[in-house]
């Protein structure tokens, strides 16, 4: 059986986040995806029952408390490999997801796309 | 190395395998370690314990010939077999078998949308399609029909209805199961079933009339382990003028007992969609010392106490949000009409409006919705629940449900709550038990709702809530109050509840089990039933 070492993964991930090379049809289609799978908790809007944010917004915005953007959308800060991470592993009550819901192509563009903005190693 | 099935070699598992990539073509058959450990219960009450349910591998067909020549192939080597939709059945298993060394069927890619008739008012669909992909087809193609989704929107029509899963919009739409109508069934020895009229090779009304002729077997495959379903039919709530929802609130406690009367009527006599039952003292339950101890004493409070201490607050004791859907001229009629009814009956009731739409809302308007499921629009929004937030700095790692049908009736909800007060003191468990108010997606029956956390890092929490599970359980069925789902992990347990006559439902079932599936290859353990060959040796 699989043995996650998430936090030691998770770490080493964390550091070293440029973007790397990608293409506007890759990110194109990770925003496409992203909205599919991911923003429906991480987007923005109003949460359960009028809450003022969904509940992957809310949570990253209480980890963070500022320090980093509650959107993933609009961070800087994550190595490709870090998304693709959170993706395969889950986080407390968020699940991992399987190759046949979002396939090994599909996670890079998305990570391409959340990764668009980070800055690049040569600027 | 993956848990493989029981009794099977390593080579005749693979020589499985290759039939399976033969069938299916290699791409479509998950053995690498990694890949089918993404087929864990993410929630799972055993997370990392040698007794989690695993699966062996996956396999990930694409049409009914595929998933005829996988129940084939595991029938000739006696491989079990357990099938999943969208995988999503959080808290009742998610994407892992009932039985560890499982081959999953993972038929998240029989994913098409094959008709929605929004004239005759139903859609017939693929497993692998969720609630997010049929409400946008019928948005993009501006088809007049509702569907009624769970909370989850990534959740399947399918499986859903076959877990017997729930909703929220009016009347007998929220029973997923109830308003499906027509399936497509690949039975274990691969041949393929129509139920009601699809039995019929030239039918016109497969998706319109049930039942066909002869014995209604549909309910075998609804938490059953007779078939894999490839297709299945559900009746659709045609799009209505308006929407409004008004809010009653009743000063003391014994008036839940009136109120749920009234509300009962409303709703049977389809005045009404779902009823929201609530109870306002919550909010006071963590400023008011005074509350809590009065919610702490053992028995809980009295009638008097509790009826002084909310009229002292200002507060209402209960409150039951009713949904009006229909032609806008109605809906306001029937708003009036059950202000008039319960202000007659329940002295001290008050009336607060609420929200009030006129359809098609444009993408901005349903933004704002604040409920979206009641309006039948699927979303993710429920995910706040366990998820880290204010309330809840410290997340766990997912839940179970224990969600026992009562009666439809004030009498039952203070009698659970009085229950479920005593259980709770015992375990240790804490909450109002005593302010507790019913979940009411089913028709005609509550259900209460008592919430275990999960851990991935922590076994002892697992355990505590898997004693306490038990015990919750065995405490209902004293009171006659049995669960409507189960984790896999307690089907066995809750199954054993339902024991009338020395269990003859489960017996009946096995029997059936064993003739309609003799190799035991369908979801063995699903809704408690085993093949025979697991029922007379230890799992």
């Amino acid at each position: 059986m699989i043995s996650f070492r998430r936090t030691a993964a998770l770490v080493a991930l964390a550091v070293a986040a440029s973007a790397a090379a990608q293409s506007p049809e890759q990110i194109e289609r990770g925003r496409a995806s992203y909205e599919y799978w991911c923003a429906p908790c991480h987007g923005p809007g109003i949460g359960n029952n009028g809450a003022q944010h969904l509940p992957g917004t809310d949570a990253l915005r209480v980890k963070y408390r500022g320090a980093l953007p509650a959107l993933l959308t609009e961070r800087t800060d994550m190595a490709p490999d870090l998304v693709k991470t959170y993706v395969r592993q889950g986080i407390t009550v968020m699940p991992f997801f399987r190759k046949t819901e979002i396939d090994d192509t599909e996670l890079e563009a998305i990570a391409a796309y959340l990764t668009r903005n980070n800055p690049r190693p040569d600027r | 190395m993956p848990t493989l099935p029981r009794g099977l070699t390593e080579t005749d598992f693979n020589t499985a395998l290759d039939q399976f990539a033969a069938a299916l073509g290699a791409e479509h058959v998950v053995t690498v370690d990694e890949d089918v450990a993404l087929y864990r219960d993410a929630y799972s009450p055993l997370w990392n314990e040698p007794s989690e349910l695993v699966a062996s591998a996956a396999v990930v067909p694409t049409t009914v010939e595929q998933v005829q020549a996988i129940v084939r192939i595991a029938n000739a080597h006696r491989i079990p077999l357990y099938p999943i939709a969208t995988g999503k059945n959080l808290g009742y298993g998610g994407s892992a078998p009932n039985l560890s060394g499982s081959v999953v069927v993972d038929l998240k890619r029989m994913n098409r949308i094959i008709e929605v008739d929004d004239r005759r008012g139903f859609a017939l669909v693929e497993p692998g399609v969720s609630y997010f992909d049929l409400y946008r087809h019928i948005e993009e193609r501006g088809l007049k029909v509702w569907i009624d989704c769970p909370d989850p929107g990534w959740g399947s029509p399918v499986g859903n209805a076959l877990d017997h899963g729930v909703g929220y919009t009016f009347g007998p739409f929220r029973d997923h199961f109830g308003s499906h109508c027509g399936m497509e069934v690949v039975l274990a020895n691969g041949e393929v079933l129509r139920t009601g009229m699809g039995a019929l090779p030239k039918a016109q009304s497969w998706q319109e009339y049930r039942y066909g002729f002869g014995p209604y077997v549909d309910g075998l495959f609804g938490q059953g382990n007779f078939g894999i379903v490839t297709k299945m039919g559900f009746w659709l709530m045609p799009q209505p003028e308006a929407y409004r929802a008004g809010l009653v609130l009743v000063p003391r406690r014994r008036d839940l007992i009136a109120l749920v009367d009234h509300v009962n009527y409303l709703e049977h006599a389809s005045l009404i969609g779902q009823p929201n039952y609530g109870c306002p003292l919550q909010r006071l339950v963590a400023t008011e010392p005074e509350l809590r101890a009065l919610l702490e004493k053992p028995g809980g409070p009295t009638d008097d106490e509790l009826d002084r201490f909310a009229a002292s607050h200002g507060s209402a004791v209960w409150q039951c949000e009713l949904q009006f859907y229909g032609p806008a001229r109605t809906v306001d009629v029937n708003w009036e009409y059950a202000k008039e009814r319960i202000a007659a009956a329940i002295p001290g009731a008050r009336f607060e409006e609420r929200e009030s739409y006129r359809f098609p809302l444009s993408p901005q308007d349903k933004e704002g919705v604040p409920h979206k499921v009641a309006l039948g629009i699927p979303n993710m929004a429920i995910f706040s629940i366990g998820a880290r937030s204010e309330a809840n700095p410290s997340p766990r790692d997912g839940h179970l449900w224990f969600a026992p049908v009562i009666p439809k009736s004030g009498e039952a909800i203070l009698e659970c709550q009085r229950v479920l007060g005593e259980v709770y003191r015992e375990l240790g468990m804490g909450g109002s038990a005593f302010l507790q108010t019913p979940a009411t997606w089913h028709f005609r029956a509550f259900i209460m709702l008592v919430g275990f956390s999960i851990s991935r890092t922590d076994p002892a929490v697992n355990h505590r809530s898997l004693e306490n599970f038990r015990r919750v359980v065995e405490v209902a069925a004293e009171h006659g109050w049995g669960e409507y789902r189960s984790p896999p992990v307690m089907a066995d347990t809750i199954m054993s509840t339902y024991s009338f006559n020395d269990h003859a439902l489960r017996r009946f079932c096995e029997t059936l089990k064993d003739a309609a599936d003799p190799n035991g290859i369908i979801a063995a353990g699903r809704g408690g039933i085993w093949p025979r060959y697991l029922r007379e040796t230890p799992r």
